[in-house]
């Protein structure tokens, strides 16, 4: 155990102590800006129908934050320890592939979480500004924060393999950013509820990570969501030990 | 020798797609021993560390580290190893003394002996001064000590270091020899270079690899003495080239003479041995004899520098 902490601490203090982790949260906070100045300047002068939380959840700027911090989360992990060459000496200690790869996802899943604290603040503003209780409720914060971690989860699974492919952190975001903006594309297409889907209407429905963060942020825990988030973040971690592994196939 | 071999080779090959890296090594070391892995560039030496700590499979063949199979048993082989890679990467936005526990901590060094081991490392790798600097801001030098010190902070059976003292200035390169000198004293230690003299100065024995065959195996003195069959002395006598040739007309023991002028007063004459025979005496008698001045009598010494180019020809012209 004292392993596993070692090597989540030495991931955190990796981000902290390059640019890359300060990047991330002024982006995540910048973002979070824009979403509440979007926000606010779309309830005013018009009355909205849709509840106000599901609007900030379906808004471009919140999967924004998603779609590009996963990636510059996850490049470093294992790209760059392949490319300067640490990654051998750590794979000659005697440090199993399994605890490498869930501490390294264990500390990219931390730095995430505290880049979304700032959330809290901006409901609140929401709130105050709105005079809507539904922002900052225990409920709908509490489902909100729990699909910010299981779909961040996912997606930060989808870097960790994405950085465990290549020594390159450049193609490693890459890879990452595109298969997130997969999935999202496909949440997307689900969400109009077109027929010409046919029967694959409700195949992407299930996979929907917009429809599933709607849930979340109403305060609803479908289990289906569950089982796919973190099933999805599992296959992903073990891919990911695959390809740790494959190093010593013959 | 009863005890089991640090070091087991076996038949090892390695092959990448298109080209053999390893071509049937076979090699013991055993313990105590400081053994230089030596060869020019590309001849398989990082290959053959990196499989022996595990990090990379061979194609065929059996590598063992203290009775553990390096594939089969790569975790109780990697207890027992201390392995600085090619190039000795380290988090650089870390300090020495943080690295070193973090590296202690991998592996599986309690907090007591953690703080007990790395206090003694960084005292004989000389790091105490630095130990709360910022690796990346430290000249080579140290950063070459911060991996030779995580190297052995466990304590290993066995050091394997890539190329230890590979861009390092004239001073630096003495400090660390020095060092691996001293950690040969209490452990077994591996050390691939491709400086001739490095493996002169700091190892008991000598394993020469080429294009991924081994060429020799031996001490340093005997790779030396096979080689020093022709060990020609020089000899400059104050005398006439004739009388030379006259005087050594008869030596049983010698091969060739070869006299030249080189003064008024003297000439050089080099005597070619037959059988590796030691000269030199029979020559001073000689001259004493006759009661020549002798000005100059040496034995010429092949250093491994000549036996590796010799080594290395051969196999040339045998392809």
């Amino acid at each position: 155990m004292t392993v596993f902490f070692a090597l989540v601490r030495r991931e955190l203090g990796g981000v902290f102590k390059s640019w890359v982790g300060y990047v991330v949260m002024a982006v995540v906070l910048w973002q979070l800006g824009w979403s509440l100045l979007n926000l606010i300047s779309r309830l005013s002068g018009t009355s909205v129908t849709v509840p106000l939380p599901q609007l900030f959840y379906q808004s471009l700027y919140f999967w924004m934050i998603l779609l590009t911090t996963a990636p510059l989360i996850t490049m470093r992990s294992f790209a760059s320890e392949r490319a300067s060459g640490t990654y051998e000496a750590l794979m000659t200690t005697p440090v199993g592939d399994v605890q490498v790869v869930l501490a390294k996802f264990t500390g990219s899943l931390l730095f995430y979480l505290l880049t979304w604290l700032p959330l809290l603040g901006v409901l609140a503003v929401l709130r105050e500004v709105t005079q809507e209780p539904a922002f900052l409720e225990p409920n709908s914060t509490g489902g909100a924060f729990l699909g910010i971690l299981l779909i961040g989860a996912l997606y930060l699974a989808m870097g960790c393999f994405a950085s465990a492919l290549t020594r390159s952190q450049m193609v490693a975001a890459i890879l990452s950013f595109m298969l997130g903006l997969g999935l999202w594309g496909l949440s997307l297409s689900s969400a109009g509820d077109r027929p010409a889907l046919g029967p694959w209407g409700p195949v992407l429905d299930h996979i929907s990570v917009i429809r599933q963060m709607t849930d979340f942020a109403a305060g609803v825990i479908d289990s289906r969501h569950l089982v796919f988030l973190i099933g999805g973040t599992f296959f992903f971690l073990f891919l990911t030990t695959r390809v740790v592994e494959s190093r010593r196939w013959k | 020798m009863d005890a089991t071999p640090i070091i087991e080779v076996i038949d090892l090959v390695k092959q990448y797609p298109g080209r053999t890296a390893l071509d049937r090594l076979n090699f013991v070391v055993g313990p105590g021993e400081v053994v230089g892995f030596l060869g020019p560039n590309g001849a398989g030496k990082s290959t053959t560390m990196r499989i022996l700590s595990g990090f990379l499979p061979a194609t065929r063949g059996t590598a063992r580290v203290a009775g553990y199979d390096v594939f089969h048993e790569a975790e109780e082989v990697r207890r027992r190893i201390g392995y600085m890679p090619e190039n000795n990467p380290l988090h650089l936005d870390m300090r020495v003394r943080e690295y070193l526990k973090f590296r202690a901590r991998l592996k599986g060094l309690g907090w007591r002996r953690r703080r007990q081991r790395i206090d003694a490392v960084l005292n004989q790798c000389g790091l105490t001064e630095v130990q709360n600097r910022i690796i990346g801001q430290l000249s080579k030098g140290f950063r070459q000590r911060v991996g030779l010190a995580d190297a052995f902070v466990h304590e290993p059976d066995l050091i394997i270091l890539d190329e230890p003292t590979i861009g390092l200035d004239p001073h630096q390169i003495r400090a660390v020899r020095a060092l691996i000198k001293e950690l040969g004293r209490k452990h077994t230690v591996f050390l691939s270079t491709h400086i001739l003299s490095e493996v002169e100065m700091t190892c008991s024995r000598v394993i020469i690899i080429h294009q991924g065959r081994i060429l020799a195996a031996d001490t340093t003195d005997n790779l030396e003495r096979q080689l020093a069959l022709d060990g020609q002395v020089i000899a400059e006598v104050a005398a006439s080239a004739e009388s030379v040739a006259e005087a050594f007309r008869d030596f049983p023991d010698l091969e060739a003479l070869d006299v030249t002028v080189i003064d008024d007063d003297f000439v050089r004459a080099a005597f070619t041995p037959r059988n590796g025979h030691d000269l030199r005496a029979l020559i001073y008698d000689q001259v004493v004899q006759r009661g020549w001045k002798l000005r100059e009598l040496t034995r010429s010494r092949h250093s491994l520098e000549d036996i590796f180019v010799h080594l290395t020809k051969n196999r040339k012209e045998e392809r």
